[in-house]
């Protein structure tokens, strides 16, 4: 075990598939930066600098131009390298857009499964820093609407480096998309090689009352939420699915069969997010288990403000998570979550 | 140019079966055997036979709606391709691709795209896999005139140039796109964007020649393979038929004269008179080929009515490697 930050398990996982499997490399901006250098020392190679391990062959500084870096990654994907692309910001990939929906996610379909597309996308949603608009977003719901894409969201450094380990490994296009407000997070993580498979979610909290699932940054925030609940006497069961596209639909229908409550907490805004498919359904398949209505926290459907006191009241924290968990349980406040 | 007597003999052949091929193509869809449309090369047989012939059979090559000549100039077996036409099982991609998303991996035929200028990108990252594996393969990209005012074109230019890709960029620039005249909406000349990008550009202006194509796409080719980086090429083409078949548009885009001036410049006329003036081949031996081509589209076409519907269940197989889901 080492302590690892999310972003240095992020480049741990890298580390290890680039050393297991020549045919990995990383395409993106600024990728010869090294923003994962973890491990100290004096010299770049001792800092786990990956230009000096791996070489400029294998990692690939782009010019700023989303849509061949993407495009790039995808037929070099189709003809037999695993790429990993560090996309940067989340919404930079709208640049990349008719690469990411009408060739990652299509080609292997449309050609009738000639293809193989074993491609990563490393994607930063740096929101609740100040970055304002252009840099803020949380996009992963658009691309949960796209058939034919994989999408994680790993919420710790344990779950970072073994969800990337597995999208790494796999042989069809994964998307990371990675809360930035946790690149600074650090845990124990294993120094040995792990995978965590895709779609399978994680039980952060046991619990009987009420089920919140939360997803990527909110993870820390619902955390909380169930902690200050448990002291009150309430037993929140708090569920991170990890991946989103496969969704484990089993472990949250089993949670809310046993607690007969759902509050979903979702960074993402409101309408056609991630909580908004989940509610979907769990009410389609476990309405009968509900005993009262499903809540959503999430980003009310306004852009992301600059000032930090206009941007901080947006995206769901503890206190709404837990206004929402005492609302599903008849405890007030009566006031609703509708933004 | 010393180019081999069973080269020149293919070139015909090749330009024949895309000839014969879309002439069908084009009746079928009338008749409703083909759903939907079919764009034809029919007239750029040259620009298209040129190109891939000249590339060796482990490249690749990527291009567009316009997509039949591509796969077939590759090498592609046509009962395949027109079974995929007909949406049958048998297709080359199972009867979910169609005219417009061909593929043929077993060429080096990484797809067509219905969206214009997509596939460059493609082409530029199975040329960064030559690259960074050192294998030795070169990847084509072709495009329309439209494409190439497109900006995924400028990036992957950019990228295969700083990076010294072996890809070739093949504007096929029949001038029009769609409808609108080239001259209308494209600043300058195509292959002198080159210039800006560091690589080598240059225009064939008589695309119907397949030798003049040929040779322009082979010195890039040599150039790619060499490890000397990308180059574009645009060639002057015309096509005869409609922009898409059974297309009925208001307005005649391009007069008579226009297209009765590059009807007289067919392209398998052409290097048929060549063929014959430098006796490679007589002219029985190439009617014979003319038959025996017209013999294999047939047989395409009956391999097609024949083959079976695909299963309904294959709409959701083929989406991911590791199903799940409906797709399980």
């Amino acid at each position: 075990m080492s302590i690892l930050s999310y972003l240095g398990a992020i480049g741990a996982a890298q580390r290890e598939a680039m050393q297991a499997d020549e045919d990995v490399i990383i395409i993106g901006e600024d990728v010869e930066a090294n923003v994962y250098g973890t491990t100290g020392g004096k010299s770049r190679a001792d800092k786990g600098d990956f230009l000096t391990l791996f070489g400029p062959n294998r990692i690939r500084n782009t010019p700023i131009s989303e849509e061949v870096i993407v495009g790039a990654a995808a037929g070099a994907a189709m003809t037999g390298l695993r790429p990993i692309v560090d996309l940067s910001y989340s919404s930079f990939m709208y640049l990349a857009f008719d690469q990411l929906v009408n060739q990652i996610a299509k080609n292997r379909y449309m050609f009738g499964g000639q293809a193989s597309i074993p491609l990563v996308i490393r994607s930063a949603m740096f929101y609740g820093l100040s970055t304002g608009a252009h840099h803020s977003d949380r996009p992963y719901p658009m691309l949960m609407n796209v058939p034919g894409l994989k999408i994680i969201t790993p919420a710790s450094p344990r779950d970072a480096k073994g969800l990337l380990r597995s999208a790494i490994d796999s042989n069809d296009p994964v998307i990371c998309f990675e809360a930035c407000p946790l690149w600074g997070m650090k845990e124990d993580v294993p120094d040995e090689e792990y995978r965590i498979p895709l779609g399978q979610a994680k039980t952060v909290f046991e619990g009987s009352d009420v089920t919140i699932v939360a997803i990527s940054g909110t993870v820390p925030e619902a955390w909380k939420a169930a902690t200050k609940l448990r002291k009150e006497g309430i037993s929140a069961e708090l569920i991170d699915p990890r991946t989103l596209v496969p969704l484990d639909h089993r472990a949250i229908m089993d949670s809310v069969a046993r607690t007969g409550r759902l509050v979903i907490a979702d960074p993402a805004h409101r309408t056609c997010g991630a909580a908004a498919e989940i509610s979907a359904i769990v009410a389609e398949e476990a309405f009968d288990s509900l005993k009262a209505p499903i809540v959503r926290v999430a980003t009310p459907d306004t852009q992301i403000p600059f000032a930090p006191v206009l941007e901080g009241q947006l995206y769901p924290n503890a206190k709404r998570i837990e206004d929402a968990a005492n609302r599903v349980l008849g405890l007030g406040p009566k006031e609703r979550e509708t933004q | 140019m010393n180019i081999e007597r069973e080269t020149l003999l293919e070139m015909q052949r090749r330009m024949l079966r895309i000839r014969r091929f879309d002439e069908r193509c084009s009746k079928l869809v009338k008749f409703g055997h083909i759903p939907g449309t079919v764009h034809t090369s029919i007239g750029q047989e040259a620009q298209v036979v040129g190109a891939t012939v000249a590339l060796g059979p482990e490249d690749y090559m990527t291009g567009n709606h316009r997509s039949h000549g591509h796969p077939i100039g590759k090498g592609s077996n046509l009962g395949p391709l027109m079974a995929e036409l007909f949406g049958k099982a048998t297709g080359v991609c199972g009867g979910k691709g169609g005219s417009l998303h061909l593929a043929d991996f077993s060429v080096g035929s990484l797809g067509e795209s219905g969206i214009v200028g997509s596939s460059i990108p493609i082409a530029t990252g199975a040329a960064l896999t030559a690259k960074v594996k050192g294998t030795g393969r070169v990847s084509l990209a072709f495009f329309g005139d439209g494409a190439s005012n497109q900006g995924g074109l400028y990036e992957s230019m950019n990228l295969a140039s700083v990076w010294g890709l072996p890809v070739v960029f093949l504007c096929e620039n029949n001038q029009y796109a769609l409808s609108t005249p080239a001259h209308t909406v494209t600043a300058g000349v195509v292959a002198e964007r080159a210039a800006g990008f560091d690589l080598p550009g240059v225009r064939v202006d008589d695309g119907q020649d397949v030798l003049k194509v040929y040779e322009a796409v082979r010195i890039a080719i040599c150039r790619a393979r060499a490890g000397e980086g990308p180059s574009l090429i645009e060639v002057m083409t015309y096509r005869f038929n409609e922009h898409s078949e059974g297309l009925r548009l208001g307005v005649d885009y391009r007069n008579a004269d226009e297209r009765d001036l590059w009807r007289s410049r067919d392209p398998i006329e052409i290097f048929r008179a060549w063929l014959i003036g430098n006796g490679v081949a007589s002219a029985t031996a190439l009617d014979a080929m003319d038959e025996e081509v017209l013999a294999e589209v047939e047989a395409a076409v009956e391999f097609a009515e024949e083959s079976p519907d695909p299963d309904a269940a294959t709409a959701f197989r083929d989406l991911y490697t590791e199903p799940f889901g409906v797709t399980a």
